[in-house]
């Protein structure tokens, strides 16, 4: 009805302005409304639309001659700008065998205040071919200054045993698609479990250098070098039970995401 | 009045293309086959909109085409008829026509959501529009992203009386941008990588350039300066001739559209930017261009070289060559990489050189709000920072914008228009009694256009002295977050810049405060209140707003029906964003008084502050947004609800 009365004034105002000069219409009985929108119509733009989005950043082999594994380092969302539903995964296959398998599944929101960098809640769980370990876990993710990518973690499980995670990256362009991604990662743990061969303090470290070529946002082959080594403790774990301290591997492997 | 004035069909045909009239030509000389959208006419139009396909680079990707054209056909509509438009939806997806520009009821502004519930598929809408109004246009759909992949077409609107302008031939030349990638995928890819499209990063082997030409140590200082906060001068534009073809008239480059004149004939070109997320600078090397009309709105002519089409916007030139030769009209994307372009021709199958492009434009200080400071410390940009921005100095001014307007250049450049008919283009009749003016009468009826009958009505002497009150609505307190990255502390209008890329090209290049219109404005009422809206977002989250909040986070901004506002815009990003303001006129306060331009879209240039004023003089609720598809997606987007 209200949308009537204001189609009429326009076309009156129309009419009358044929005339020559603008002539204004009889102030009206009732006052004009806006129309109003029917429950059933759309929004006029969908700004909180859910997304997905899974990224591999190793996919990789890493061989240092006579010993070849295999290894994933992923994770991926789906939500909105303000709510994700985050998921991790790692893992390294060697000769049929899976080590460092973590998992985790995390709420994810940006920090309020804050540009680029979210804080991140859940749970990990550690699954590989050694004994199952359950954490809660709280970490923030982001993009630090100078486009550095920042991803520590806190987690902790029964009996207070607490463990933190640092991971890090960074692409350094040496053209529009060639790529040199320095990354690492370090896992400390405050209390030592010999099931897993995990030892109290810094338990290992994985870092590297790899080199990649962006035939598509989504699609980069790469190869690299990556040292992983195990300290303190947990390389004494690693001693007693015959196996190495520190391995210097090449790696190959492509960058994906979706 | 002797003005020779040919419509497009005949201006066409006398060319020997009368097979436009199915919508294509073979052009002689060329493999590729140069379409026209067709151009009707009348008061009642049928259109459908269907699904399709198009190959416009060896792929057949998803498309949509109204009445079997991509772009839709032009539509021509004559001032004062009520025009029908019957719209078809063949499509298994809601859609909607909005006409771009047009002063319509609000029930007929084809928006979902605000002015209707869209077309349902296998339906059929019935648009109604008394066309009270004159000049270029266009219209496009706006359901999600359907314009991206076809629905768009020019609309021109000749007017009832007299045409000011004088020319022999017209030719509408719409510029759309294409890619075969889906837009929701394009969408995604932005949202999860923002710069997913932007090949032209600092990379090392950059800063070995710059190292080289401007030394290590500048260049070490200005990646610090940049890096810092995350963000690259070389953020020009998010979508890119990385995924773009550029099209004219839906043409590709090499299929080279062409317009055809006789020598010493005026040609008028109608320009219409009709991208999803272009900024287009176009230019006819060797031809001078005289604008003539902006956003369907008559001002002025000025002659300049080269003139920026934010997203939206249309321009009206006139062109006079008086060679028997080819001119290359040429318009690059504000980020390079490729072309949209076409031939004005004497005879068919004459081309010209295609000149080269442009460098690559770099953000500057200036972009960031830091012009005319020495170094980034004044501006605050910790992201780990909560604490909210200090002073917002550009808040108090905003009563004294017009102050703060730049001096308007007054001289006319009228070289461009060697027209015996300059009599014509004279002042608005002033010979009709102004009426007392306020708020309850102007809410009666909405205002006409301005032109050689319109008055400038003047409010009561009690309200011209009046001073819009300082305080505003749409204020919040920014605070940088997820939303909001930067809060520009160094903002002013930069109506005398033409735009980053533009600069020092030895070109003249069209700027806002070349533009004067020809008619007064109608409405002589100072403004009486202020609405300030931050233009804000995170380019690495991909999230864009006003105020630092999404649609979906925001309320509407009221208005008043009859009210007269200011609306100041203090664009706190990088990049610019041609903000549109659906049913209601944007007069751009850019120093040319009761002659100010009536804009229905505006650029807002990085750390620019823009004001305009807005007569609320139809009701509805009416959208108000970037017309950068993928920003309005993200959230740039306002409902202005005028009751």
């Amino acid at each position: 009805m209200m949308s009537r009365l204001a189609l009429q004034l326009v076309f009156a105002g129309t009419l009358l302005s044929f005339g020559g000069m603008p002539v204004y219409a009889q102030v009206p009985e009732t006052p004009i409304d806006a129309p109003t929108p029917a429950s059933n119509w759309p929004k006029p733009v969908k700004d909180n639309r859910v997304l997905n989005f899974v990224t591999f950043d190793e996919l990789e082999g890493r061989t240092n001659g006579p010993t070849t594994s295999f290894r994933w380092d992923g994770q991926g969302w789906i939500g909105t700008d303000f709510n994700k539903l985050w998921f991790k995964s790692e893992g390294t296959v060697t000769n049929g065998v899976t080590s460092d398998g973590d998992h985790e599944i995390l709420y994810d929101r940006p920090i309020p205040h804050m540009r680029y960098f979210d804080w991140q809640a859940g749970a990990r769980v550690d699954l590989d071919s050694g004994p199952t370990r359950a954490w809660a876990a709280i970490g923030v993710q982001g993009l630090a200054r100078y486009f550095f990518n920042f991803e520590p973690t806190f987690y902790i499980r029964d009996g207070g045993r607490v463990a933190g995670r640092i991971q890090g990256y960074y692409d350094l362009y040496l053209t529009q698609r060639l790529i040199l991604q320095p990354q690492v990662e370090m896992n400390f743990y405050s209390q030592a479990d010999p099931a897993r061969k995990i030892g109290t303090g810094l338990s290992d470290i994985d870092g590297g250098v790899r080199f990649g070529y962006q035939f598509s946002r989504k699609f980069a082959p790469y190869v690299g070098y990556v040292y992983s080594g195990v300290f303190g403790q947990t390389a004494t774990f690693s001693r007693q039970s015959g196996e190495p301290t520190g391995a210097h591997q090449f790696v190959f492997g492509i960058w994906l995401w979706h | 009045m002797p003005v020779s004035r040919r419509h497009f069909v005949q201006g066409v045909a006398a060319a020997g293309l009368a097979a436009l009239v199915e919508g294509k030509f073979h052009q002689a000389g060329a493999e590729t086959i140069a379409h026209a959208p067709p151009i009707l006419t009348g008061n009642h139009f049928d259109l459908a909109i269907e699904p399709h396909h198009a190959d416009f680079t060896g792929r057949r990707v998803k498309a949509i085409k109204i009445n079997g054209s991509l772009p839709g056909p032009t539509l021509k509509w004559r001032e004062g008829d009520t025009v029908t438009v019957a719209v078809t939806n063949h499509l298994p997806k809601v859609t909607s026509i909005h006409w771009h520009g047009i002063r319509v009821p609000a029930e007929m502004d084809g928006v979902p959501g605000l002015s209707f519930a869209g077309i349902a598929p296998g339906k059929t809408f019935v648009y109604r529009i008394p066309v009270v109004q004159n000049g270029t246009y266009w219209y496009h759909s706006h359901s999600g992203s359907q314009e991206q992949i076809g629905l768009i077409g020019a609309l021109v609107i000749d007017p009832r009386d007299h045409d000011p302008i004088a020319y022999d031939r017209d030719y509408v030349v719409l510029l759309s941008d294409w890619s075969d990638t889906n837009p929701d995928t394009l969408y995604g890819n932005l949202k999860k990588q923002s710069d997913y499209y932007n090949f032209h990063k600092r990379t090392a082997s950059t800063f070995i350039n710059d190292a080289r030409s401007k030394g290590l140590r500048s260049t070490v200082q200005n990646r610090l300066k940049w890096g810092r906060n995350d963000m690259t001068p070389t953020d020009i534009a998010d979508v890119t001739s990385a995924t773009y073809m550029y099209l004219m008239n839906g043409n590709p480059p090499d299929a080279n559209w062409a317009a055809l004149f006789n020598p010493g004939e005026r040609v008028r070109l109608r320009f219409i930017n009709g991208s999803t997320m272009t900024i287009f600078d176009v230019r006819i090397p060797g031809l001078p261009m005289t604008v003539v009309q902006s956003d369907g709105n008559c001002v002025q002519p000025v002659t300049v070289d080269e003139l920026r089409l934010g997203v939206a916007e249309t321009y009206d030139v006139i062109v006079q060559p008086h060679e028997e030769k080819a001119y290359t009209i040429f318009a690059q994307p504000e980020s390079r990489g490729s072309y949209a372009r076409g031939t004005l021709a004497p005879r068919m199958g004459m081309t010209a050189a295609i000149p080269p492009m442009d460098p690559y434009p770099h953000r500057t200080m200036a972009d960031m709000g830091m012009g005319g400071m020495a170094n980034m410390k004044g501006i605050k940009m910790s992201g780990m920072s909560s604490d909210q921005m200090p002073g917002m100095k550009d808040m108090e001014m905003g009563g004294n914008c017009n102050n703060s307007a730049p001096e308007m250049n007054k001289d006319m450049k009228m070289s461009g228009m060697k027209n015996d008919d300059m009599s014509a283009m004279s002042h608005a009749r002033m010979d009709q009694p102004a009426e007392p003016l306020n708020d309850k009468v102007a809410g009666m009826a909405p205002f006409p256009q301005p032109g050689p009958r319109t008055t400038r009505l003047m409010p009561p002497e009690s309200q011209m002295m009046s001073h819009p009150t300082q305080t505003t609505e749409g204020e919040v307190p920014l605070h940088l977050g997820p939303e909001v990255v930067m809060v520009a502390m160094n903002t002013a209008p930069r109506l005398h810049d033409p735009g980053d890329g533009l600069n020092g090209n030895g070109r003249r290049v069209l700027t806002y405060s070349d533009l004067r219109a020809l008619y007064r404005g109608v409405d002589g009422r100072p403004p009486s209140r202020e609405i300030i809206l931050h233009l804000t977002g995170n380019m690495e989250r991909f999230i864009w707003g006003f105020d630092g909040q999404k649609f979906s986070q925001a309320e509407p901004i009221h208005l008043k029906l009859g009210e007269r506002v200011r609306f100041v815009l203090i664009n706190d990003t990088m990049m610019e964003h041609p903000i549109h303001l659906h049913g209601l006129w944007s007069e751009l306060e850019n120093g040319s008084g009761e002659f100010a331009p009536y804009k229905h879209t505006l650029i807002v240039k990085p750390a620019e502050r823009v004001t305009y004023l807005v007569s609320a003089d139809s009701p509805g609720r009416w959208a108000f947004h970037c017309h950068l598809q993928y920003h309005m997606e993200a959230g740039m987007f306002r409902t202005v609800v005028v009751s």
